[in-house]
């Protein structure tokens, strides 16, 4: 079934066009890749998907709804969810309490605190710190948990690895992928190509604002994803 | 031993100050709103509950019943209607928004109400006061006022710490884009953050106007006031805004206890003092880290 149709979505900032005629489906429980260079356009699609971002034309349909026009903290009522680029925690309210202003989605489901720290047990000794005093890790994990506390039937996570060491990144994947067995739809931005062929199911590649490789993850080789991230051959769906 | 007196009146004063600045201080720490109407719409509480008093007779405590839930509501309708708008229009709009506002208010009641001044009665407790010694005396009336102020900002302060509002409240302070990424309603969030800031406007006005008589243009001074004390106590903190109205309430009762013309001069040069001693504070750091690059 379809959770998501992203139809030739535009969206600017100004004159800068950075998402030209996009279109995309989503299946429920699946998980999508998008990957690309810095600019290519990932991190404004995915604001776009969550509503952050108005689109300057296109249509977005989540489990059947138009949600275009539908304001962003409606969306995450409805069940989408971004973990935006650069965290973006509350930084002088502590872990917890980021976490518990998600409860301001009002979405039922299996996500409470305990069950956020269940995941991520390196938050519990921080649990009363102010999100400032984290470290990156920490800070992408309270991110992702606030995420996961509205309960989010799609999960968009933009730049999952940026800045976290390659240990951090081992466990915050091992959480996502916990998250997509447990059937939560999961779309991710990754620059680490390798990371996102063997973590996805279908990895989507982007350059300049356009999509421009498509396809299941273990048909995709590596050579033809960078060929594509760097625009050196406009291959289609392979 | 009159100078003991001044300062413990200039405390309590202090009070009343506090609790008219903390809906100025709620508004700017949580929109970035500058409010000018704050005094105009403290002024607006005191003449409703005139209102009630006047025609159907009650008591001005029984009034301020009445006059908070409305105070809430007009609250939440000016943000959702005006306040709410002029924020969307860039941030200098609200200043202006709010000051077309205040000469509304003013006109309005001087349409309606006259330019005469007026009082609320205060009840017995109005003019009850203990006579500690010969020279120290407290007016029950003025402690009850401080009171109210603390009770005010602990609530508030429990709001904004241990209620999922006041989580909400935080969280769209520091970031609203974020907040609405999370699920919060930010513009829910702002109009109920107005609806208290009005209400204790209205509060702190009817207080005021229990104190001392007023007229229909009376709100631009209380709005000094009031933005002393925020300025004083430091921008956005509550308990700020409580030390901030006690310092300007001591500042005022000793200065008028030297001279009595000097009551509002000794507090806006007090007010003047902290803002050189903050000035030079920040442009001597600023020195500081100058150099330092410069040596780096």
């Amino acid at each position: 079934m379809t959770l998501l149709l992203v139809e030739s979505i535009d969206a600017r900032y100004g004159l800068l066009q950075a998402v030209r005629d996009v279109s995309l489906e989503v299946e429920e429980g699946e998980t999508l890749a998008l990957v690309g260079a810095n600019g290519a356009g990932k991190s404004t699609l995915l604001c776009t998907i969550a509503g952050s971002h108005r689109p300057a034309g296109g249509r977005i349909v989540f489990d059947g709804v138009d949600v275009t026009r539908v304001r962003a903290h409606r969306r995450v009522r409805m069940g989408i969810a971004l973990v935006p680029e650069g965290r973006r925690l509350f930084p002088a309210l502590t872990v917890e309490e980021n976490l518990l202003v998600a409860t301001a989605a009002h979405r039922e489901g299996p996500w409470d605190v305990e069950a956020v720290l269940e995941v991520f047990p390196l938050l519990r000794a921080h649990r009363s710190a102010r999100a400032a005093s984290l470290s990156g890790g920490e800070q992408q994990a309270t991110a992702i948990g606030r995420a996961l506390m509205t309960n989010p039937r799609l999960l968009l996570v933009d730049e999952v690895s940026l800045g976290l060491a390659p240990v951090v990144v081992e466990r915050v994947y091992a959480a996502l992928g916990e998250l997509s067995q447990r059937g939560t739809t999961i779309v991710l931005v990754e620059q680490d190509v390798g990371r996102a062929l063997a973590f996805a199911s279908r990895v989507v590649c982007m350059l300049e604002g356009r999509v421009v490789l498509e396809g299941p993850a273990r048909d995709v080789t590596r050579e033809q994803v960078t060929d594509a991230y760097f625009g050196l051959a406009r291959a289609g769906a392979v | 031993m009159s100078w003991v007196n001044a300062v413990i009146h200039g405390i309590l004063l202090g009070g009343l100050y506090a609790l008219l600045a903390t809906g100025l201080s709620l508004m700017f720490g949580v929109m970035r709103i500058i409010n000018l109407a704050h005094g105009s719409l403290a002024l607006l509480g005191a003449y409703l509950a005139f209102l009630l008093t006047e025609h159907a007779g009650v008591s001005t405590y029984l009034a301020l019943i009445a006059v908070l839930p409305i105070a809430l509501l007009f609250g939440y309708v000016l943000q959702v209607t005006m306040l709410e708008r002029s924020l969307r229009a860039g941030e200098l709009v609200p200043l202006l928004t709010t000051f077309g506002l205040l000469i509304v208010i003013a006109n309005l009641l001087q349409y309606f109400f006259s330019p005469d001044v007026h009082s609320l009665p205060s009840g017995s407790i109005g003019s009850a006061s203990w006579r500690v010694s010969s020279t120290i005396q407290i007016p029950w009336f003025d402690v009850l006022i401080l009171g109210i102020a603390i009770f005010v900002l602990v609530g508030l302060q429990l709001l904004l710490t241990k209620t999922q509002l006041g989580r909400e409240l935080r969280a769209t302070a520091a970031d609203a884009e974020t907040a609405e990424l999370v699920g919060v309603n930010a513009r829910g969030v702002y109009a109920r953050a107005t609806a208290i800031a009005v209400a204790t406007a209205a509060l702190a006005g009817v207080f005021y106007a229990m104190r001392s008589a007023f007229d229909p243009f009376a709100g631009p001074s209380q709005l000094i006031y009031a933005f002393e004390a925020v300025v004083i106590g430091g921008v956005g903190s509550l308990w700020g805004t409580l030390i901030g109205g006690i310092v300007l309430g001591v500042a005022q009762t000793v200065g008028a206890q030297i001279d009595v013309q000097y009551f509002a001069l000794s507090g806006h040069l007090v007010f003047l003092a902290v803002l050189v001693v903050r000035a030079v504070a920040a442009g001597g750091l600023r020195r500081i880290s100058l150099s330092r690059t410069v040596t780096a």
